[in-house]
């Protein structure tokens, strides 16, 4: 069964692709890497996925669902959530808001009866906050609760993000990067709680990542993409024996 | 409509779309590399036009100096606004900025009134300039011509300052990116100086040039032309010189030839410019001549 | 802004000790205990007080709610609007063409007459303000679905464009308005009653909005509109409902307003009266409540202290003469001097409660629950 596909996706800025023919297939419960050097279409492809950008051609399934050109809150209405490269939380925003934000998009009552508070909307309410921070809890945020998000150390922040993302309630969850600006330990700790939340809420997850430590640590498949093109696909050890990767990341030599 | 009054109707429409035009400039200029609605630019043309009124007759200055200082009086104010309002919000949101604007707008307009008096005064318009000529079955007054053809002067003027001097090329560089620029040993507050000095001027002659076209002052005589020519450089698509000229003159005549074709909208002549900035906004943003820009994600 | 400190002293202390027991009882307590104070105040006013400084407080509860209506778009949901004087405008219009008596109508539609069924129908204050308010929410709708799309100044630029818009639809369709000439004799209803219960109904509205998961997703939106999308609040659903409520509130702002000034024209709504409020909402802090209420009081009442300065002035030895236009500067200036120095305002996003001014200060004081 495949759950999220992408069949013969390309986008074009203007003259420019930065993405061409694309194909992937996440089966339920995948964990799968995507790499490749800078400016390689990497991030694009989650802008594509979840509706950031339209895509120029192709088709994206999810869950048996066209999701192509699909506004970005119903993708994430779907099932698939994210985090960004560039960390954005709402900054003003306290660590709970944060979470509790993203269990919005499940509240049933109108405006009217959150003002009121008659009816449902204490009920709702009182559940988002009580998953809120039985979520913070989990990946151990909740002493932070009442913290503005901007207020976090680096590592937390993104942290935080992926937190935020879960409480979407995702099947599928894009990780933008997540152990960028991050040493080894904390690279390490992240792979651990990457483990951990796939197991715990029994996700499929495509991750962007330059730390190859991670990358080869975590994933079981790895796209590598290159100027906009899938130049390999498969096993961690398969990838680091691959020689169009290697020329791609260190680039070739010429007129030796 | 006969094919004269058509012409004196699109006479009528050139001269008003070149004053367009000319303060058009500045907006687009300033936005270009600020990303600012510089409110306060209407109201250098009022500035501007009081100046000149107060150098003839208080001062009793021959009109040509009178005009001179008031421009270079503008110029200096325009610069002076930026320095004070603009350039301490520099790394604050955009939005801060922009209220800064609207506060410098209001606080012109009233200062023009606690100086100059909230009643209209009568401008004198020399005799040569109100006199009239038949060309081709269209009477044309000499200033319907002079307006069009100072637009151009400095329309030559700015093209030869942007294009082809080596400040230009530095407003251009910062117009696209602020640390680059300074990366490439550009004074960038220099170079944001010298284009408030620049959209002031034009805005100073544009201003008394209005002020000689429809021939009377009160402090508020900014608001309208100011809005418009935002509107013009919006049109023409914002950030883009030719872009500012074109929407001017689009402006201006559409303006004019509703009001000729349609006498009953008249009334309706101010909404106009704003229905055009709406039809813009919505269906092509980034203007006729503009080009498009994307955020980052 | 610094935190707030008391004099630890007498009633301060018993209040405070009281709260830090029991907040969840003592909260709800004490705002009963303020808003009782202010009904009673208003009560005592309402017998005391000349017309004038009736006058002033009025204005004042009907700056809240319009204040809190722009703050609501501005600065809670971040969608910068400068069409708040279009939206009065439609209610005023609104409110006195469906409450004025068919006599006065006549009277007022010397000109051009009034077109039918206008000329006849009278309703009651409350229906006409209710309506007022219906028909402003609506154009905010219609505005807002195009408008809302677009960000930051272009945003503001197109929302100034649609006020003026209305405002030069107003001065010409004169057999509904009357034109330039405006109406006079509207029916004067509006009293502290109605305008203080307006400002208490939209703390109220406002506040429990803001404090709902609805209020959070404006604010996410206020923060980052990409992350709010992809967490899946849909942007353009909620810009609209907060755009459409504020549009609401300032419809019905603006009936009052008519009511209480018993003139209307359509000079009145011109780009300056938003400036006003969004001094008050700039002022106060964008994305504070009880900043808006502050700072409506305090420009509502410096607006009518620096009216003197426009009079002339008979010092006895001297007398000088009034400067026309120099309430205007100081106004401008303050706005200036605001986003210059003190660009949070008075509150900043903070609010003003009863657990930042009596609960532990170990704590976050200025991020208590809300009043």
């Amino acid at each position: 069964m495949i759950l999220l596909q992408m069949e013969g996706v390309g986008k074009n800025f203007g003259g420019l692709t930065a993405l061409a023919d694309f194909n992937l297939s996440l089966a339920p419960g995948e964990l799968v890497g995507l790499i490749g050097p800078n400016g390689a279409g990497k991030t694009t492809v989650f802008n594509l996925i979840t509706g950031v950008y339209r895509p120029s051609e192709g088709r994206i399934v999810f869950d048996g669902r066209d999701i192509t050109g699909l506004r970005p809150d119903l993708i994430t209405r779907c099932g698939i959530a994210r985090t960004f490269q560039n960390i954005r939380l709402f900054g003003n925003l306290t660590v709970l808001e944060n979470v509790l934000v993203a269990n919005h998009l499940r509240l049933r009552s109108n405006p009217l009866e959150a003002v009121i508070r008659w009816g449902r909307y204490q009920a709702e309410e009182r559940e988002m906050v009580a998953y809120s921070r039985a979520l913070l809890e989990a990946v151990g945020l909740d002493h932070l609760a009442e913290e503005e998000a901007s207020s976090l150390p680096y590592g937390q922040q993104r942290r935080l993000e992926i937190v935020r993302a879960l409480a979407t309630k995702p099947k599928v969850l894009l990780l933008d990067e997540p152990a960028a600006g991050m040493n080894p330990a904390e690279a390490e700790e992240l792979m651990d709680f990457i483990r951990q939340i796939r197991k715990d809420f029994n996700l499929t997850i495509l991750l962007i990542e330059h730390h190859m430590r991670v990358v080869m640590g975590i994933c079981e498949r790895i796209l590598v993409l290159d100027h906009g093109l899938t130049i390999a696909e498969g096993s961690p050890a398969e990838i680091q024996k691959d020689q169009k990767v290697i020329t791609a990341y260190l680039g070739v030599e010429t007129g030796a | 409509m006969s094919q004269d009054l058509f012409f004196q109707h699109l006479a009528n429409g050139i001269s008003l779309g070149s004053l367009y035009a000319l303060i058009a400039i500045g907006y687009t200029m300033v936005y270009g590399i600020l990303r600012l609605i510089n409110f306060a630019h209407g109201d250098l043309l009022m500035m501007a036009a009081y100046m000149v009124f107060y150098g003839m007759l208080i001062f009793s200055l021959p009109w040509w100096l009178s005009v001179i200082l008031a421009v270079i009086l503008t110029a200096a104010l325009g610069a002076g606004i930026e320095r004070v309002a603009y350039r301490p919000l520099r790394d604050s949101p955009r939005i801060s900025v922009l209220i800064s604007a609207i506060g410098v707008s209001f606080f012109l307009e009233n200062l023009g009134t606690v100086l100059f008096g909230g009643r209209a005064k009568a401008v004198y318009r020399p005799d040569w300039l109100a006199a009239t000529h038949e060309i081709g079955g269209v009477s044309i007054m000499t200033l319907a011509l002079v307006i069009p053809a100072v637009t151009i002067l400095l329309l030559l003027v700015l093209s030869y300052l942007v294009y082809k001097t080596k400040t230009g090329m530095a407003m251009r560089a910062v117009s696209r990116d602020y640390d680059t620029a300074r990366l490439m040993g550009i004074d960038v507050d220099r170079v944001i100086g010298f284009t408030f000095v620049t959209g002031s001027t034009l805005a100073a002659v544009g201003g008394i040039m209005w002020a000689l076209r429809y021939p009377q002052i009160h402090p508020f005589i900014g608001v309208m032309p100011g809005l418009k020519c935002f509107i013009a450089a919006v049109f023409g698509g914002i950030g883009n010189i030719p872009g500012a000229v074109l929407g001017g003159f689009l402006l201006g005549i559409g303006e004019i030839m509703l009001v000729a074709l349609f006498p009953d909208l008249a009334g309706y002549r101010d909404a106009f410019a704003f229905v055009i900035l709406i039809l813009t906004l919505l269906f092509r943003p980034t203007g006729l001549l503009g080009e498009k820009i994307a955020e980052k994600v | 802004m610094g935190k707030i400190t008391l004099p630890r002293s007498g009633l301060y202390s018993l209040v405070a000790a009281a709260y830090r027991r029991e907040p969840k009882r003592w909260g709800p307590m004490l705002t009963g205990a303020v808003i009782l104070c202010l009904l009673l105040f208003i009560y005592w006013a309402g017998r005391n007080f000349n017309p004038y400084q009736v006058r002033i407080l009025n204005l004042i509860g009907i700056n809240i709610g319009l204040g809190l209506s722009l703050n609501l778009i501005n600065g809670f949901t971040g969608q910068f609007s400068l069409g708040h004087a279009g939206f009065m405008a439609v209610g005023a219009y609104t409110t006195t063409l469906l409450m004025m008596p068919p006599a006065v109508k006549q009277m007022n539609f010397f000109m051009v007459p009034l077109i039918s069924p206008l000329d006849e129908i009278q309703l009651p204050f409350i229906v006409a303000l209710l309506l007022g308010g219906l028909v402003s929410a609506l154009m905010g709708f219609f505005i807002g679905a195009p408008v809302l799309r677009l960000r930051g100044d272009y945003l503001a630029i197109a929302t100034l464009g649609f006020s003026e818009i209305i405002r030069i639809v107003i001065t010409n369709i004169r057999s509904v308005t009357n034109g330039a000439l405006g109406l006079k004799a509207i029916p004067a209803y509006t009293n502290l009653w109605w305008s203080w219960g307006f400002a208490l109904l939209t703390i109220f509205v406002i506040t429990r909005l803001i404090h709902s998961s609805y209020g959070r997703a404006f604010k996410a939106i206020r923060e980052d509109e990409i992350a709010a999308e992809a967490m899946g609040i849909g942007l353009f659903r909620h810009k609209m409902l907060a755009f459409t409520l504020g549009a609401f509130l300032a419809g019905i702002g603006g009936g009052f307003q008519a009511s209480l000034l018993t003139t209307i024209d359509p000079n009145m709504f011109r780009f300056i009266l938003t400036f006003e409020i969004l001094l008050i909402v700039v002022l106060g802090g964008m994305g504070s409540i009880t900043g808006t209420v502050i700072a409506a009081t305090i420009v509502t009442i410096l607006k009518e202290v620096l009216r003197g300065v426009e009079a002339p002035m008979n010092l006895g030895f001297i007398s000088l003469p009034g400067i026309p236009g120099m309430r205007m500067v100081i106004f401008s200036l303050l706005l200036i001097l605001v986003v210059l120095f003190y660009r949070e305002g008075i509150m900043g996003q903070r609010e003003l409660s009863w657990e930042g001014l009596f609960g532990p200060r170990n704590g976050r004081p200025e991020r208590g629950v809300e009043a």
